[in-house]
């Protein structure tokens, strides 16, 4: 009864009461007694002869990932007061005021047209909660995350920035991030390369109409001409 | 006449270079664990204090735990909680005078009973804590402060027999003949003795991990918890400056002291080198290990510690004799 445990723990007196309980020490450490503090010390002083991971920001400047939220900014020409960023706004805290304004009507004929006019567009930082549901909405890309963050202020008041500061902001918008390698085109660009196709193959037919023209003209047989004009035709109303 | 004035103006230097001594090297000690701990965990540490580096950090916590006010808790035993931080921190003062620097007459005071005086006064000084744990009325004080009883009960035992078993080999308690019969292989010959009473002098200090008395997540600061100021501020300079005397006492018994190459004029340099190598150890381990529970504490010191240092002496005890 008693030899079996007794010789396994003969045989191996050093792995015997650990592999009993694998689960407490990893499988490294059972190797020598006292490994797994070797191990710490020695992870502690690899840690300290690499580099800091500090950023020391004020005299260091952050680097930022591309899609940084720091601030929303506007570019008041692309706005149509439109309202959709100041509804879908959580806190509402984006404040618009517009007035119409009609322009006369055109020398040549037509009626007069009314085009909205932007008068205030605010957004207040201190209740803006950088949901982005605003640069999200809005129809003609008038707002934008920029990246800047160091816009704190001492009174609370500051925080509420009117159009000029948000168009300020904008020239601190990146360019487009650009799409992963491999990534279906954007619609707009699929859409003009359907057009470019579609040019390409009317070109195509256009040209060995022309060829099968030439030949007829040379045979003598001017009746082939018809469906021959008839090609550049369709490729026009592709183009539209 | 003017001899009696000479040895006066001697005593006063000598008093002078071991106060600017225990008062510039545990700052120092203080400094490095700053930045090497910063570094092990990935981060830079103290950068501005100062300008270089952060060089000043110490001088300028020294400037803030001196501002502070100094409250003294309204149910505290008085007397026992302010005399409490300078029971803590003079004794590693006084155990310096008679640690040897280097060869010859650097040190304070030759004392022929150096070791055991040294061992002696080390342990008042954590009769400090305790007195701070008793006298603040402060359950956590209190709890910190019987942890802290209890691990002195278990780890002085220890600390004297590896001490002990030094002065076997050596035939003297003069820490400075210890040194000068101190040759290299001591160093394997007494190297469980050396293991002993650095842990166990590590654990007497309250180190990690052996930190359960300030065990912060438990009992927010042990004995120190109600002081403030500027003897809070005394209570971290005992522990630096107790960092300083171990590493100190440990390189002159274990590791030969002022034993190194040019030893005739730059002793003193290779004593401090060699304690403020021990002390980057001692801060290596604090960010290295977890702290130990109660138990795990006790168990070490009574079945690892002790059994180990009895072994060294039978070991240095046969090698004696043979």
């Amino acid at each position: 009864m008693t030899t079996e445990s007794e010789q396994q723990s003969e045989q191996q007196p050093q792995t015997g009461p650990a592999s009993s309980d694998p689960q407490r020490e990893p499988r490294a450490s059972r190797d020598f007694p006292g490994m797994g503090l070797v191990k710490g010390l020695a992870t502690t002083f690899k840690t300290m002869t690499k580099h800091a991971h500090t950023v020391q920001y004020p005299d260091q400047p952050p680097e930022l990932p591309p899609r940084t939220r720091g601030v929303i900014a506007l570019l008041e020409e692309n706005c149509t007061v439109c309202m959709l960023c100041a509804r879908e706004c959580p806190d509402w805290c984006i404040y618009i005021d517009s007035h119409k304004e009609t322009a006369p009507a055109p020398p040549g004929g037509g009626r007069e047209r009314t085009r909205n006019v932007l008068d205030r567009f605010a957004i207040d930082f201190s209740l803006c909660m950088y949901c982005g549901i605003c640069i999200e909405v809005c129809p003609f890309d008038a707002l934008e995350w920029s990246p800047e963050f160091e816009y704190a202020e001492f009174d609370i008041k500051e925080l509420l920035h009117e159009k000029d500061r948000l168009r300020e902001w904008f020239w601190t918008v990146p360019a487009p991030v650009a799409l992963d390698p491999g990534a279906p085109d954007p619609k707009e660009m699929a859409q003009a390369q359907k057009v470019a196709d579609k040019r390409l193959t009317a070109q195509k037919a256009a040209e060995i109409v022309a060829l099968a023209d030439g030949g007829a003209a040379a045979s003598g047989q001017p009746e082939r001409s018809g469906p021959g004009r008839s090609g550049p035709a369709g490729g026009a109303e592709g183009d539209g | 006449m003017a001899s009696t004035a000479h040895w006066w103006l001697e005593v006063a230097l000598r008093l002078v270079v071991i106060l600017g001594f225990f008062l510039v090297v545990p700052l120092l000690v203080g400094q490095m664990e700053h930045k090497a701990m910063a570094h092990m965990q990935g981060r830079l540490g103290p950068m501005r204090a100062g300008g270089f580096h952060g060089w000043a950090q110490l001088i300028a916590d020294g400037v803030k735990f001196a501002q502070k006010e100094s409250v003294v808790p309204a149910d505290a035993d008085r007397l026992v909680f302010q005399l409490a931080p300078a029971v803590a921190l003079l004794p590693y003062l006084v155990a310096l005078v008679v640690v040897p620097i280097g060869p010859g007459t650097q040190v304070g005071v030759a004392l022929d009973l150096g070791l055991f005086f040294v061992l002696a006064v080390m342990g008042v000084g954590v009769l400090g804590t305790l007195m701070g744990g008793w006298a603040s009325a402060n359950k956590y004080s209190l709890l910190g402060g019987i942890r802290t009883a209890a691990q002195l009960m278990a780890y002085e035992l220890p600390m004297l027999l590896s001490a002990a078993s030094v002065g076997m080999a050596a035939g003297t308690l003069s820490l400075g003949a210890i040194v000068d019969k101190w040759q290299w292989w001591w160093l394997p010959w007494q190297l469980i003795g050396a293991f002993v009473f650095f842990v166990s002098g590590l654990a007497e200090l309250q180190r990690p991990p052996f930190d359960m008395p300030v065990a912060d997540s438990e009992i927010i600061f042990g004995a120190y918890t109600e002081y403030t100021g500027l003897r809070f501020a005394f209570f971290l300079l005992a522990e630096y400056a107790g960092i300083v005397l171990l590493c100190l006492l440990t390189s002159v018994l274990f590791l030969g002291g002022w034993h190194g190459p040019f030893s005739a004029h730059l002793g003193w340099l290779w004593t401090v080198l060699k304690t403020l190598a021990l002390a980057f150890v001692v801060i290596w381990l604090r960010v290295s290990y977890p702290r130990l529970r109660e138990d795990q504490l006790q168990r070490f010191a009574w079945t690892a510690l002790i059994p180990l240092a009895l072994a060294q002496l039978a070991i240095t005890g046969v090698v004696r004799v043979l």
